[in-house]
């Protein structure tokens, strides 16, 4: 029965669509190379990439450098929600503490993560602690943003009732608001994991010495044009295999969610 | 359940008024609002549309305080928000991220002093009561309308509250789980007894349950008539055919009509709203 479904589940329609438009765009690619079509000429074509990918996946530094720019998201990534969450949720809850750190945040929101990339190689003193605290803005204020967001909009039926129903004050931020911000949570995760990946990329071009931001720009810079694309595409699945994660993290937690 | 039904949850509400702040004027709600719960009685409250309802619910509630007047339950006068008196609302406010099941264990669970097997056998009675036995580990969007209110109703009984208040419970259900839904409310008061006020802007669903029939005015409302309805318990439907019921309904509409032609004169946005109600009433009738 499962396995019906399994088979059905892969060979259905859309899965078929998927395959003709990655395929349609790899072979329109190949032929671009090979009929010399202004701009695709110079673009290796997909069968250097994938003879360059064999040489290079054989290779322990490719992986580090995966290694290296996983290991700078999740750290980033994790501090961010570590402090944007109970920041988030001392603002919704408390006016006073809003009314002061609200505008500090207001101000220093639109400043694009990578602006603070020299004042932040200036302050700490690795460039690993910078690229680290870069990262960490990129996700925060998205963190921030929306967890005080969910935790205002928490419809106040829920709170009379549960004030109705008997609880203290513990049981409702355990119980009630909680469990009611938690989506908007993973709204943020899902978003702040996004930019964390363009933010590590960038930070890695600029101040990195390993990462796959690093490989795809000093590939540039040694002429191997084949190892860009596979810089490239690296970054798009690393980035994938990411907020993929995070979606089936928020479908564990929030199951009431996937039922609707 | 073994509160001793009937005894408990004498309410008195004593000149109330309420009046909200619409830019620089004031806009009285409730005006000098006075009416009797008496104990392990369900009282119906009948009223048109923005009279000021669901604000009386909200004072007897505790989430909001009069202007003035007060309200007393058993003698003692009534605060903030507590477990003796609780609201069922008009759109469910079951918690989402609960189990129908967890939902109805809440109240208990936070208050800490019941052993948790009673609170889970009482739950798992209620459950059955209400029809939802096998839905007991469904989330609320998993549930139709009515069920919702089903379990809203037993989330609320399991706290043995002295006071029921039901705010439009059955709002937006379509004719058929609304008569279903009347039988099972019946069921659950005509059990336990508790004292009920329950709030409605339909005619039959009115009659059909009081014990005592209340009649509010437009806004600013106030019960402006008190009826005893002396149908005989269990209520079942082909009551609603009798001529005694027949007579209470018309006794009812011609107040509410010339209630109606009063606001309308006043040219109130409230008193449109009581002659479309009025008339919706007709056409329901």
């Amino acid at each position: 029965m499962n396995l019906i479904k399994l088979r059905k589940a892969i060979f259905s329609k859309s899965v078929l669509r998927g395959f003709i438009s990655v395929g349609g765009l790899i072979a329109f690619w190949e032929l671009g190379r090979r009929l010399q079509l202004p701009g695709l000429a110079v673009v290796p074509a997909p069968s250097e990439v994938f003879a360059a990918l064999s040489d290079i996946v054989a290779k322990p530094e490719f992986w580090d450098h995966w290694y290296a720019s996983f290991t700078r998201v999740l750290g980033g990534f994790i501090a961010a929600q570590l402090i944007g969450i109970p920041l988030g949720l001392m603002m919704a809850m408390n006016r006073y503490f809003h009314a002061f750190t609200f505008p500090l945040l207001e101000i220093m929101r639109p400043i694009p993560p990578l602006a603070w990339v020299p004042a932040a190689i200036i302050f700490w003193p690795t460039t690993e602690l910078s690229i680290g605290f870069v990262i960490f803005l990129g996700a925060f204020f998205t963190v921030v943003v929306n967890v005080i967001g969910s935790a205002r909009n928490i419809d106040v039926r829920y709170l009379r009732a549960a004030q109705s129903l008997g609880s203290r004050p513990i049981d409702i931020f355990k119980r009630i608001i909680l469990p009611a911000v938690l989506p908007g949570i993973f709204i943020g995760m899902a978003v702040g994991m996004g930019i964390t990946w363009e933010v590590v990329v960038a930070a890695e071009m600029i101040a990195g010495k390993s990462g796959l931001g690093y490989l795809t720009w000093s590939s540039y810079v040694g002429g191997n044009y084949p190892q860009i694309i596979i810089g490239m595409i690296s970054i798009g699945i690393a980035g994938y295999i990411s907020s993929s994660l995070i979606r089936l993290f928020g479908r564990f937690v929030t199951p009431w969610q996937s039922t609707q | 359940m073994e509160k001793s039904a009937g005894s408990v949850g004498k309410v008195v509400v004593d000149n109330i008024s309420k009046s909200y702040d619409v830019g620089r004027l004031k806009e009285p709600v409730l005006d000098r609002c006075c009416l009797t719960l008496p104990a392990g009685q369900l009282t119906v409250l009948i009223g048109p549309s923005g009279c000021g309802k669901s604000t009386l619910i909200n004072i007897l509630a505790g989430y909001e305080k009069p202007d003035s007047g007060s309200i007393t339950i058993d003698g003692a006068p009534v605060g903030g928000p507590s477990s003796d008196r609780l609201v069922v609302f008009q759109e469910t406010a079951l918690f989402p991220w609960m189990t129908t099941f967890e939902n109805i264990v809440y109240g208990p669970t936070v208050q800490r002093e019941r052993l948790r097997d009673e609170i889970e056998k009482d739950a798992a009675g209620l459950l059955e009561t209400v029809g939802l036995r096998e839905f007991r580990n469904k989330y609320p969007s998993q549930l139709s309308g009515g069920m919702q209110r089903r379990a809203e109703l037993a989330r609320a009984m399991i706290n043995q509250p002295r006071l029921m208040l039901l705010d439009e419970p059955f709002r937006g259900l379509d004719a058929m789980t609304r008569e279903l839904m009347q039988e099972y409310f019946l069921r659950l008061y005509e059990d336990k007894g508790q004292t009920s006020l329950f709030v409605t802007s339909e005619i039959d669903e009115a009659i059909f349950l009081a014990d005592t029939l209340l009649l509010m005015s437009a806004r600013p409302g106030r019960v402006i008539k008190s009826m005893p309805i002396t149908l005989p318990r269990p209520r079942v439907p082909s009551m609603l055919t009798s001529t005694e019921y027949l007579r209470y309904k018309e006794e009812a509409l011609d107040i509410l009509h010339e209630e109606a032609l009063k606001a309308f004169e006043g040219g109130s946005q409230a008193a449109a709203d009581f002659v479309e109600a009025y008339e919706e009433r007709e056409t329901v009738g």
